[in-house]
């Protein structure tokens, strides 16, 4: 018996041992850390800021590539801006490209599906950033930073970048809602890797709860001008009112251009100029240009390393015998030209009198012929990366240009409009004041100002095409000026023929990627897909 | 270790192993009975030649034996071996036994024991060194090629060294690992390479494998668990023979010559395009050389093989040593693998039998250098009317496309030089490798019937290797800006993997042969410890200085250009990658009257890979058979020598893959940085996780029969199987802003395969002068995609993978619900009254009136449907030979070279330079550019074939300059020919998509054989 007991400690034992070598299946990865690690510092906190910032320009956290945050597309085309840019640019008269990535000639010749992997791209990638920030949102809470021991003036910076955010969050929002009406809604009270679906909510919900959070973060941001380069204060909080509230119409059915203008009057009032050249405006220094930029998506050649944002901007439109070395690159990608609408705009092709007319057209055909011939098109300069002095950036492949998401003469030309459009809180005077100092720039002196007389809503339409070109707006403007799908007006391809034909209107939305329509079965897809 | 167990370990065995001695009236003799490859032989019968009683091997082939002081032989005789008498000359007699029938009595080696042939259950099938294939073989996988039905071996190019993909019954997974469990010597590998090998078994010298043996259905590979679901290959390697030593020196020299590349446009062809079609600018840029840039790039390539032997017994310890030397230069030239090896395998056996050990130690140091296989691409497309030289220094002398408005003067995607790619990049590394592992098998003193034996393995890998690139290469050329604004070029890289695989499997396993009820029984029972450690370094602070720091740690590790400045400094020093597995297995085999065979195993598996609610699954299998040759109504046939019928069920997993079930964050690296202000900060991301993984769990069916006809000259199995892949991991889109990754791998796919498997072998003539032996193999298998997703999803399209050059972000690939993995997703061409395909003229699939993505269609797939493999030996007086022939049906293959480059614009690039291109260009003239373009099924092409894959034939000179040493002379050509209807480079390409693949060499060996 006494045997038997020993032999059955024995096997207890044994088995007692097993049972502690099975916690070795317990292994922790060693190069990444738990959130305990990671939100115990202030500075831990900033990091993880900085990927939710980073996450508009980078494409994962290996730069250029290699370990990238969106998965099913090729990630050197996973950034936010390169993708967005695609679908506000391509999809109209202001660019085309000669490349056969799949789905990329969808854009021009507007038969775009719900596969299409570029709005699937900047689908996730956008929500990828809402996530973060839902994310940032949770572990900054009050409780948390308790918790943590996190007090005093840490704990308040801290607050402040949850702020941002949750302007970050409703950013992507406006974005998303632009381009795919109405979306699934998550925000920090969302749960992670759970198995609960989001619901959808239409646009115009999406709109108020952008609204409702620019509102309520207001008060709490940094004055205008006053928070680090590269990060939101309550300009880039106005600045984005202004521009849902001059779009609310198409968003909601509700016309806003009362609020348009109050928002718009606030930031140009925040002491905002412009910079004395145009040219200087997407330049590896740009950088410099604070007076006039509200907030920008920060590039660096050395640090912030990827294939799209600018350095796709300034390496795809060179080509054919443009010369890289002055554009302060290592070699173009010939992809990107305008079609002839766009320097049909200008009084010359040359910039002798409006400067912001910046084609190249030596060899390039101005009209069309084949949308994958880089030679047919002019080719736009607008993006070098040289400093104001003429000296390449800090690298020749990735380039420094940061890109301005909002910057001082949008909100000049949503005042203008808000006023034509019949918002109450502006005037005439004023507005036709603030565009005379845009063509003031643009011509070096007044010659190119206009007269009361000329201010109409299609002038403004073109004056935004002048001066905003290639920089994302003008699927929303043609949207909001209803000649985005229509027959009366047409630029050539648009809707898969040489000279252009009106396209259904249900292509005023992108479709929702079929992968979470899938996925996500609250949601119902746009009509027409 | 407690003294107490030491003493119940030893002390006690040894207590009673002389008591034995001491009380025992007659003798008791033990020994060992083993094949002539050395493999113990169970079930030997052993009987004293003046009388006493019979006793029978155990499943080691050991034995004891009481027998009277007067008995001075021993008998032993088992069917299929014959009868040999060995006298008793001390207490041990170890005797080797011929085979007289081989298929019959093959010993196999099964998990955790061996089995004879004709007591198998379950499917495997067993290749040992006679049969392996001949010639120029740098990898072990190499040696079966096509002799196996349900196995594909594909290499994975013509480099020297390079691996194989491997699929047993087509693999089992989408997102998972689908190469097959290999064991070697009772130690499982990794799945992972080491850096600095083309692949890790080419660290293993294959003259030293005496048996491969191949484990196909879940009952037979169930007690490997979760690492069994593609199957398992057991590697054994030869051990050494009784009786004094032995010696062994083969050599071999071998002459690769490079066989098949891209078809591209000849100089005079070309010159003749480009006047055609091109613009006077460039007509002007065409060069007045005719250059073939294949024959610059590639060159016959010499080989050597060389192997000593010292084979033998010291007193109870048969040892076997070898070393080799391997040297192979690739065909693509600069490129060479250079293995040294040396393999020592000891088998001592202590008292009387009673505790014997299996040592071995296999080394290897490889040292390699990688030729630029970017030279391929490069070939293909340099413009061939230019020189190879340029007759400036710059770019170190060799031809490139200029650009004048370049910084670095070089026209920036045009192709450069190919024979600059290969000569001016050294691409070196040195890799050794230990597997050493010791099975200690201790036969209880007390209850003989029980072996507790503890299998101990150690594999240790260090790969080391740098990359450099002068910083006159136009490939690196200026392409670093430092903070000053000078620009770098060249490359000076190093890296560093050490890995350290460690396993501890103690196991039980009882045998016993109960003649009053006519049974055997086989039971195993055992615990096992698997980790695995790999720690990787990225180049080095200073390649020439100490590797650690003062307190031991690794030193970080950075890149550099040639003149060694730093372009990137990783985020962390070093990783260290840890995997653990620990299970519990246990088998029971039972047979009754020889007639009516049982197996049933069952295996608990527990990973890392997995939460712990989700680490642990069960793996359970059970099989029977029936040899029916062994009923009265059949003994006395005379048409079947052999009949069995095999039944079997099991289920198996899979863990191998990445993905984390953990919520972790990771850091950015330096150069995804983000800017507030003037710094920048490193970024911390959140990782997508998935709580729930689990393992990928496959349930597979088997019904076989074995047979044997006309006193076994013709033998033969037929399988047919049924394997249901269940919670396949697939990479799974996730609803949008519910993970911090979109798409995350996830337990939501069922795949079934289906096949049947015929392997026949024959002898088809015997006489005494002259045998052929014939074999014949026949696979069939189709593959469906059941369910990929959580919720059934009609207008779900499935997972596209396998990206293509051309066109950023393209794939052709797909994973569809209903169809077969790996079909190709394309666009229906339309082709003109001539048969000529219309550019960018698809068919409207959808009917909707306009070509979009909803068009592409699921087309063929990239797996073979059927696999054929045919192979024969022949010897007649002192001549021998063979082939072996393959055949692959209903695979297809994206020809990729004629989709990116049989376009005007490739040849006439629009970025300013002249390219070579496909010739096929000048059949179908197309322009090219289009963004459907490439995904035409006009470029996926039947790729069947039928392939000669060597041919032999050798001399055995027999008695040699002296008495007792013998010498074979051998020749051999590998990749004789092929017959396909596919028009690329070749019809057999791991992945179905041809692009820029390393051309299999045409090898031919001369080897000679020396035995003294």
């Amino acid at each position: 018996m006494k045997k038997l007991t020993i032999k059955l400690l024995s096997v207890a034992a044994g088995l007692l041992l097993l049972q502690s070598c099975e916690k070795d299946l317990n292994v922790i990865p060693e190069n990444s850390f738990n959130s305990t690690v990671v939100y115990s510092t202030p500075a831990g906190y900033k990091s993880v800021l900085a990927k939710v910032y980073g996450a508009f320009a980078l494409t994962g956290n290996q730069g250029p590539a290699g370990n990238g945050d969106v998965q099913g597309i090729d990630e050197g085309t996973s950034d936010f801006l390169r993708l967005f840019w695609k679908a506000q640019e391509l999809s109209t008269d202001e660019a085309v490209v000669a490349w056969g990535d799949p789905g990329i000639q969808d854009f021009h010749l507007m038969n775009w599906t719900s596969d299409n992997p570029m709005l699937k791209g900047l689908y996730y990638r956008s929500f990828y950033q809402i996530t973060l920030a839902n994310e940032f949102i949770r572990e900054s809470s009050d409780a948390k930073l308790a918790s943590r021991n996190i007090t005093g003036a840490d704990a308040d910076n801290i607050r402040q970048y949850a702020r941002e955010a949750r302007y970050l969050r409703a950013f992507q929002y406006w974005a998303l809602m632009d381009v795919f009406g109405n979306l699934p809604f998550v925000d920090e009270s969302f749960p992670i890797a759970g198995t609960k679906l989001p619901p959808q909510k239409t646009r115009a919900e999406i709109f108020t709860f952008i609204e409702n959070e620019l509102l309520a973060i207001e008060p709490g941001m940094p004055a205008p001008r006053s928070n680090e380069y590269g990060r939101a204060d309550k300009a880039a909080v106005w600045a984005l009112l202004a521009r849902l509230y001059l779009n609310a119409q198409v968003y909601t059915g509700t016309p806003r251009f009362t609020d348009a203008i109050t928002y718009a009057k606030k930031v140009i009032d925040a002491g905002y100029s412009l910079v004395s050249n145009y040219s200087w405006l997407m330049r590896a220094d740009n950088n410099l240009n604070t007076n006039e930029f509200i907030l920008t998506i920060n590039y660096d050649g050395r640090y912030t390393q990827n294939w799209g944002g600018t350095t796709f901007l300034t390496h795809a439109p060179v080509g054919g015998s443009m010369s890289a070395a002055s554009f302060g690159i290592d070699g173009g990608w010939g992809g990107l030209r305008t079609t002839k609408n766009i320097p049909l705009l200008f009084p010359d092709v040359t910039g002798a009198a409006d400067k912001r007319s910046q084609f190249y057209t030596s060899g390039q055909n101005l009209d069309i012929f084949s949308l994958t011939t880089f030679t047919d098109g002019y080719a736009i300069t607008k993006y070098k990366n040289v400093t104001r002095t003429g000296q390449p950036g800090s690298s020749l492949t990735w380039v420094d240009i940061d890109f301005p998401l909002f910057r001082l003469p949008e909100m000049y030309l949503i005042y203008a409009e808000a006023v034509l459009r019949g918002g109450t809180g502006g005037d005439l005077t004023t507005a036709l004041g603030y565009i005379n100092q845009l063509r003031t720039r643009a011509y070096g002196n007044s010659s190119g100002n206009i007269t009361a007389g000329q201010l109409t809503l299609d002038f403004i339409l073109d004056e935004r095409a002048r001066e905003l070109y290639w920089e994302c707006f003008r699927r929303t403007d043609l949207i909001r000026y209803n000649k985005f799908v229509e027959g009366t007006y047409l630029w050539p391809w648009k809707g898969g023929t040489q000279n252009g034909v009106a396209v259904p209107a249900f292509r005023k939305l992108y479709p929702l990627p079929s992968a979470d329509v899938n996925a996500n079965p609250n949601l119902v897809q746009n009509p027409g897909y | 270790m407690t003294s107490s167990k030491l003493l119940r370990l030893f002390v006690l065995p040894a207590l009673l192993f002389v008591s034995q001695i001491l009380f025992a009236q007659d003798r008791v003799i033990s020994g060992r009975v083993t094949d002539p490859s050395g493999n113990g032989v169970p079930g030997v019968t052993v009987t004293p030649k003046s009388g006493g009683s019979p006793t029978q091997t155990s499943s080691d082939g050991t034995f004891n034996i009481k027998v009277s002081a007067s008995t001075t032989t021993l008998i032993f005789s088992s069917v299929g071996y014959g009868t040999k008498e060995a006298a008793i000359t001390g207490n041990t007699v170890n005797v080797s036994l011929e085979i007289t029938n081989a298929t019959m009595n093959e010993v196999v080696v099964i998990g955790y024991g061996t089995r004879q042939k004709k007591d198998l259950t379950g499917s495997v099938t067993n290749i040992t060194s006679k049969d392996f294939n001949k010639g120029t073989i740098a990898t072990p996988e190499q040696l079966i090629a096509g002799k196996v039905a349900g196995v594909q071996i594909v290499s994975n190019g013509g480099a020297p060294g390079s691996g194989c993909t491997i699929r047993i019954r087509g693999g089992a997974s989408l997102s998972a690992n689908n190469s097959p469990l290999i064991v070697i010597d009772g130690v499982p590998m990794d799945f992972g390479g080491i850096s600095g090998a083309a692949n890790p078994y080419s660290l293993i010298n294959p003259n030293d494998i005496e048996s491969i043996n191949i484990l196909k259905d879940a009952s037979a590979t169930a007690i490997y668990g979760s690492r069994a679901s593609n199957g398992v290959i057991i590697i054994t390697t030869k051990k050494g023979k009784s009786g004094k030593p032995g010696f062994t020196f083969s050599s071999q020299y071998s002459l690769s010559t490079p066989s098949n590349h891209a078809d591209v446009l000849s100089p005079t062809e070309f010159r003749a395009y480009v006047n055609s079609h091109g613009t006077a600018q460039q007509r002007a840029m065409l060069g007045a050389a005719n250059t073939n840039w294949f024959d610059q790039i590639f060159r016959k390539a010499n080989g050597t093989d060389n192997n000593l032997v010292m084979s033998g017994s010291l007193k109870w310890t048969p040892y076997r040593i070898s070393l080799g030397y391997f040297n192979q230069e690739g065909v693509l030239k600069t490129g060479n693998l250079q293995r040294k090896s040396i393999s020592i395998n000891l088998g001592p056996s202590l008292f009387k039998n009673y505790l014997r050990i299996d040592l071995g130690i296999k080394s290897s140091f490889t040292n390699t250098r990688f030729a630029n296989e970017g030279a391929i691409e490069a070939a293909a497309n340099f413009d061939p009317t230019q020189f190879v030289h340029s007759g400036s220094k710059r770019f170190g002398g060799y031809y490139e496309w200029l650009d004048p408005n370049s910084t670095t003067g070089l026209k920036t995607l045009a192709p450069r030089n190919p024979l600059g790619l290969l000569e001016q990049r050294l691409d070196i590394s040195d890799v050794s490798r230990h597997i050493m592992n010791a099975l200690v098998d201790y036969k209880l003193h007390f209850f003989p019937d029980l072996h507790a034996k503890v299998n101990l393995g150690w594999d240790v890998a260090t790969g080391e290797g740098s990359v450099y690139v002068p910083d006159s290469a136009a490939s690196a050329y200026k392409y670093y800006q430092d903070a000053n604004g000078v620009l770098h070029g060249g490359v000076d890289n190093h890296y560093l993997q050490r890995k350290f695989n460690t396993l501890l499997e103690p196991y039980l396993a009882y045998a016993k042969d109960i003649r009053s009820i006519k049974s055997k029984v086989d039971v195993v029972l055992g615990y096992s410890y698997q980790e695995f450690i790999a720690r990787n370094t990225n180049g080095m602070a200073d390649p020439n200085g100490p590797l650690t720091d003062d307190k031991g740690r690794w030193t970080p590790f950075y890149n550099y250009t040639a003149d060694r400045v730093l372009t990137s400094a990783p985020t962390y020093r070093h990783d260290r990658d840890v995997q653990r597995l620990i299970s519990y297995y246990g088998r029971v085999n039972f047979s009754f009257n020889d007639k009516y065979l049982v197996t049933g195993s069952l295996r608990r598996d527990g990973s890392s890979h997995f939460a712990p609610e989700t680490r642990w699954g069960w793996f359970p299998a059970g099989a029977f058979a029936w040899r029916i040759k062994s009923e009265p109504f059949m003994e006395n046939s005379r048409v079947f020598s052999d009949l069995k019928l095999r039944i079997g069920y099991g289920e198996t997993g899979q863990q191998e893959f990445r993905a984390t079930y953990l919520p972790i964050y990771n850091v950015g690296n330096t150069s995804a940085q983000y800017q507030f202000g003037g710094a920048f900060y490193p970024v911390f991301r959140p990782e997508g996780y998935n709580p729930n993984l689990k393992w990928e769990s496959t349930a597979t069916s088997n019904l076989g029969l074995d047979f044997g006809f006309l006193s076994n000259r013709l033998t033969g199995s037929i399988d047919v199987y049924y394997k249901k892949t269940k919670d396949l991991l697939n990479a799974i889109t996730q609803p949008a802003g519910t993970n911090f990754t979109n798409i995350i791998i996830a337990n939501v796919g069922n795949m079934e395969n289906k096949g049947v498997e015929l392997n026949l072998n024959a002898t088809a003539v015997k006489s005494k002068r002259t045998t052929v032996d014939l074999n014949f193999n026949f696979t069939y298998n189709h593959n469906e995609i059941t369910k990929l997703t959580l919720f059934t999803d009609s207008s779900y399209i499935g997972n596209t993978f396998g990206g293509i050059s051309g066109g950023t972000g393209n794939t052709i690939l797909i994973n569809s619900v209903g169809f077969n993995r790996g079909a190709f997703y394309v666009y229906q061409q339309v082709y003109d009254e001539n048969g000529k395909p219309v550019e960018d003229l698809f068919v409207d699939r959808n009917g909707d009136g306009q070509i979009t993505d909803k068009d592409l269609y699921r087309y063929k797939g990239i797996d073979p449907k059927i696999l054929m493999g045919f192979s024969s030996n022949v010897t007649w007086r002192k001549w021998f030979g063979g082939f072996l022939m393959r055949a692959s049906i209903g695979n297809y293959m994206y020809n990729n070279r004629f989709a990116s480059t049989g376009t005007k614009n490739t040849i006439l690039n629009p970025l300013g330079f002249l390219s070579n291109g496909s010739s096929v260009v000048l059949k179908n003239d197309f322009v090219g550019g289009g963004s459907r373009f490439f995904l035409s099924d006009y470029f996926v092409e039947n790729a069947s074939f039928l392939k000669m894959d060597n041919i032999y034939v050798g001399f055995d000179a027999g008695s040699f300059l002296a008495k007792g040493t013998t010498l074979r002379l051998g020749a051999s050509i590998q990749n004789v020919f092929m017959v396909t209807k596919y028009k690329g480079v070749d019809p057999e390409i791991p992945g179905g998509i041809d692009n820029n693949f390393y051309p299999r060499p045409r090898i031919f060996t001369i080897s000679a054989n020396l035995d003294f």
